[in-house]
């Protein structure tokens, strides 16, 4: 018997009124997955993020993560289970510096962020760790700047090591090359090549250079509902995603 | 390093200037004492408000609550001065975090509103409860036996001066270490951005809740101060007076520069009893527009003005010793 | 039949709480500023009518001068001193707005002195009225009359007029109301001077359900804001129905369980707003 999926959802519903932003959605991420979501404008992408991270409480459907449901848990809760998602426009501690909004995620991590005393060995060793996460992907200079100080397509990237300091299983990445100049888009091309093998990751993105390069699946949802499946090629030659597309070129 | 030690030297003296004024104050005595637990208060706000960014404008509920435990503590229990301190702040904190608990789902104004609300209740509370409050006569007849048994609260506070400067001394460090804690920390993230703790991981609510706590049993601890060196608890303990007044000290002194509420504090203590012997109603004038002034003008409170003139001097100095 | 009376003061009373709400409700849903001096622009139109009238000048006539100047006045402040709030975030807008009140009343006080305040009706309002099953004060019908007719006039105007359309406009998206030709500037001036007009109208004739007196900036704050959190912010509809129903929890509660008719409000307060801390009811734009 094969291993659960890392993140298996089935029958995603949700409706605001007589709008419904996701229709009877299923998605599974084996571990080590590689999957783009992709869709037109107002498909209903980022509902379904907020739908994993419980931002938003679905109408009906399940989500699991390695098999144990987690459709009661509080966002806070379901980051705890293994799920860490970075954001669509970048969503730091504007004041702390870059080292800090790194190390205060492991520390929830480590779970000594609740600590009141005797906590300085332990808090020293969050901030070394947050180091060595922004070196791996190359924004360990000026870590002790203000992250809002940062220029943007670091910040983007910042959200990343903030995501993979959290450790998860199932990451979830919203447009991470949003709002970065498209000369400095390769930072972050490079950056996504090089997470870890075994996470799990849904990427949503309208960059299909990055899309097509980076993914091994590629999930189609037009109106809250899957189009369809496949891999790259497939979906490239798929007809109807290029009609829903009108025009744009995937070659 | 020459800067780390200077910079260490800067703790001193808040604690000196408050020596001094021991020694100088004379008749003016009673009035530093006032100021000390205003600062006591304006520190607990620091925390909930400067650092958690829980916008109360009713934490005289806890400052009242603190001041009529420990004064009955003292009337029906024992009247030891440190007993009924340490009573008073543990009940206020608990009271604070059951109060916590129930309106930390909330945020923004109405968070705000319901802690308005819960002041309001505990105000109402007050007022007709005559066996516990005295009602509008207030708690009378709290007489303390010596701090420590050694140390009478004589006529002229110095007893009352002292310890109160030992309570805010033991507060301020923790509220120091506090702040500089992995606790901490996340609190400061939470008032930047709740959803990225939350992204992150942080149970946000039951960390709010538990600071929430802490700062009610700091402001508790206040108004036990406060019942026992006057030896009388009031109404106006709850009032929003009370509360907007703490509000103020923080605003002007500076928020999360745990000094500010030292500065706050003190130009409000005196520039509102001289300008209140003047004209009972133009205090209020003058603190409305120093309120209006520093939000409007230095929105960091004056901590950011004495910061300048630190920052001045020791320029000044740096440049003398290179010569 | 007891019932009908005491449902007869709940509205009375809460049509006077819709009157001065109703402003700060728009202002916050609009500029989205936490506006605690609200109950100041209130009581300054309070103690403007209670002058003139003083000085002989009747009392209607009294109360529309002073909510017109009261207007003014509040147009000025948000061209002032209320516009560089904006930006700053709601613990600077509740600091400032404290600090006005304060100015406020100590400046008030100054002037007229610390005690109540009469404003006496024009004798037209303080007689009884036979409604049937028994005499009633003219006082409160006149007070649900107004109140009727004023939630009709702003109905119609924030639903039916140009000025209501680019209103809602801004309050649901200023940035794309400006794009779309809006001077949202002056809608905001405009309309915090129309709240603060309304709410000291409302203090004018709501005088002797809320008395005049320095402190009424601070006293009565809560209420309002309970008004506006519980109807929701920006919520004109939402309003009308928390002041209603907060005017009715009163005077039942004042009736019923006299000792306890505060808690009673403000642990009902508590509730709701825990329940549904957007209001309770919901807005126009779902979602």
């Amino acid at each position: 018997m094969s291993a659960p999926a890392a993140l298996s959802v089935r029958g995603l519903c949700k409706s605001f009124g007589a709008l419904a932003v996701a229709q009877d959605v299923d998605l599974d991420l084996a571990p080590g997955a590689r999957v783009g979501l992709i869709g037109p404008n107002g498909a209903g992408k980022t509902t379904i993020v907020n739908l994993l991270t419980g931002m938003l409480r679905p109408d009906a459907g399940s989500i699991t993560i390695s098999g144990a449901p987690i459709d009661r848990l509080k966002p806070e809760a379901r980051v705890r289970r293994g799920l860490a998602r970075t954001h669509q426009i970048s969503n730091l501690l504007a004041e702390t510096s870059a080292r800090e909004n790194v190390a205060i995620a492991i520390a929830e991590r480590e779970n000594i962020a609740w600590r009141l005393l005797r906590y300085g060995r332990r808090w020293g060793a969050c901030l070394d760790e947050a180091d060595a996460h922004l070196a791996v992907l190359g924004i360990a200079a000026d870590a002790d700047r203000a992250a809002a100080e940062w220029p943007y397509g670091k910040q983007r990237l910042l959200e990343i090591a903030i995501a993979l300091a959290l450790r998860p299983h199932v990451l979830l990445l919203d447009e991470p090359a949003a709002g970065v100049p498209a000369l400095e888009a390769h930072v972050i091309h490079e950056a996504l090549d090089h997470l870890p093998a075994d996470v799990a990751i849904l990427m949503i993105e309208h960059d299909m250079d990055l899309v097509f390069r980076f993914v091994r699946e590629i999930v189609v949802l037009v109106q809250g509902r899957v189009l369809t499946r496949g891999t790259p090629a497939e979906i490239a030659a798929d007809a109807r995603v290029r009609a829903v597309y009108l025009g744009r070129s995937m070659a | 390093m020459a800067g780390a030690r200077l910079g260490a030297l800067w703790h001193v003296v808040p604690w000196v200037t408050a020596l001094v004024v021991y020694y100088t104050a004379g008749g003016y005595l009673s009035l530093g004492t006032n100021v000390l637990i205003m600062i006591l208060l304006t520190l607990s706000l620091d925390l909930v408000l400067g650092h958690a960014g829980i916008v109360t404008l009713g934490h005289a509920a806890y400052f009242g609550f603190g001041a009529y435990a420990a004064g009955n503590f003292a009337v029906h229990v024992h009247n030891g001065s440190l007993a009924g301190l340490l009573f008073a702040g543990a009940l206020t904190g608990v009271f604070g975090l059951l109060t916590g608990a129930l309106i930390l789902h909330t945020e923004g104004v109405t968070l705000m509103m319901l802690t308005l609300a819960i002041a309001s209740l505990v105000a109402e509370f007050a007022n007709h409860a005559h066996f516990l409050t005295g009602g509008d006569d207030g708690l009378q007849g709290i007489r303390m036996a010596p701090l420590l048994g050694l140390f009478r609260f004589d006529l002229y506070g110095h007893t009352a001066y002292l310890y109160s400067l030992g309570v805010l001394c033991a507060w301020f460090v923790a509220t120091w270490r506090i702040v500089r804690s992995p606790f901490g920390r996340s609190l400061d993230g939470i008032r930047q951005s709740p959803r990225r703790m939350r992204a992150i991981g942080t149970p946000v609510w039951r960390r709010l809740v538990a600071v929430y706590g802490l700062s009610a049993a700091m402001a508790g601890s206040a108004g036990a101060l406060s019942a026992q060196t006057t030896r009388y608890a009031s109404l106006s303990a709850l009032s929003i007076l009370v509360s907007g007044t703490a509000v103020v000290t923080l605003a002007l002194g500076g928020t999360r520069r745990l000094y500010g509420a030292f500065l706050g504090a003190t130009v409000y203590g005196v520039v509102q009893s001289f300008a209140a012997e003047i004209d009972p109603f133009r205090w209020m004038l003058v603190v409305g527009l120093m309120l209006m002034g520093v939000v409007l003008f230095a929105e960091k409170g004056l901590m950011s003005l004495v910061d300048l003139g630190r920052n001045a001097l020791v320029g000044a100095f740096r440049r003398a010793a290179r010569r | 039949m007891l019932y009908v009376t005491l449902l007869l003061d709940g509205i009375a009373y809460g049509m006077v709480l819709f009157i001065i709400s109703v402003g700060l409700t728009v202002t916050m849903g609009l500029m989205r500023v936490v506006n605690l001096a609200h109950g100041a622009f209130a009581m300054t139109g309070g103690y403007v009518a209670a002058t003139l009238v003083k000085a002989g000048v009747p009392f209607f006539l009294a109360a529309a001068l002073s909510a017109g100047a009261v207007g003014l006045l509040g147009a000025g402040a948000e061209l002032t001193i209320y516009r560089p709030l904006y930006r700053k975030g709601e613990l600077a807008q509740a600091l400032m707005t404290f600090g006005l009140a304060f100015v406020a009343i100590a400046v008030l006080t100054m002037i007229y002195g610390a005690r109540l305040e009469p404003l006496p009706l024009p004798k037209a309002l303080a007689g009884l009225v036979d409604i049937g099953y028994r005499t009633y004060p003219a006082y409160r019908l006149f007070l649900i009359a107004v109140g009727l007719v004023l939630a009709v006039i702003l109905w119609r105007v924030i639903d039916g007029s140009l000025y209501g359309a680019r209103l809602r406009a801004a309050v649901d998206n200023p940035r794309m109301a400006r794009a779309v030709g809006i001077n949202v500037n002056r809608l905001f001036t405009v309309t915090f001077g129309a709240g603060c007009a309304l709410a000291s109208l409302g203090c004018v004739i709501g005088a002797e359900l809320l008395p005049l007196e320095p402190f009424y900036a601070l006293r009565y704050l809560v209420l309002f804001l309970v008004v506006v959190g519980v109807g929701g912010y920006g919520n004109f509809k939402g309003s009308f129905i928390a002041a209603l129903t907060i005017g009715m929890i009163d005077s039942a509660g004042k009736f019923f369980f006299p000792g306890v008719a505060a808690y009673l409000l403000y642990g009902i307060v508590l509730a709701l707003l825990l329940w549904r801390p957007h209001g309770l009811v919901p807005p126009r734009s779902a979602g």
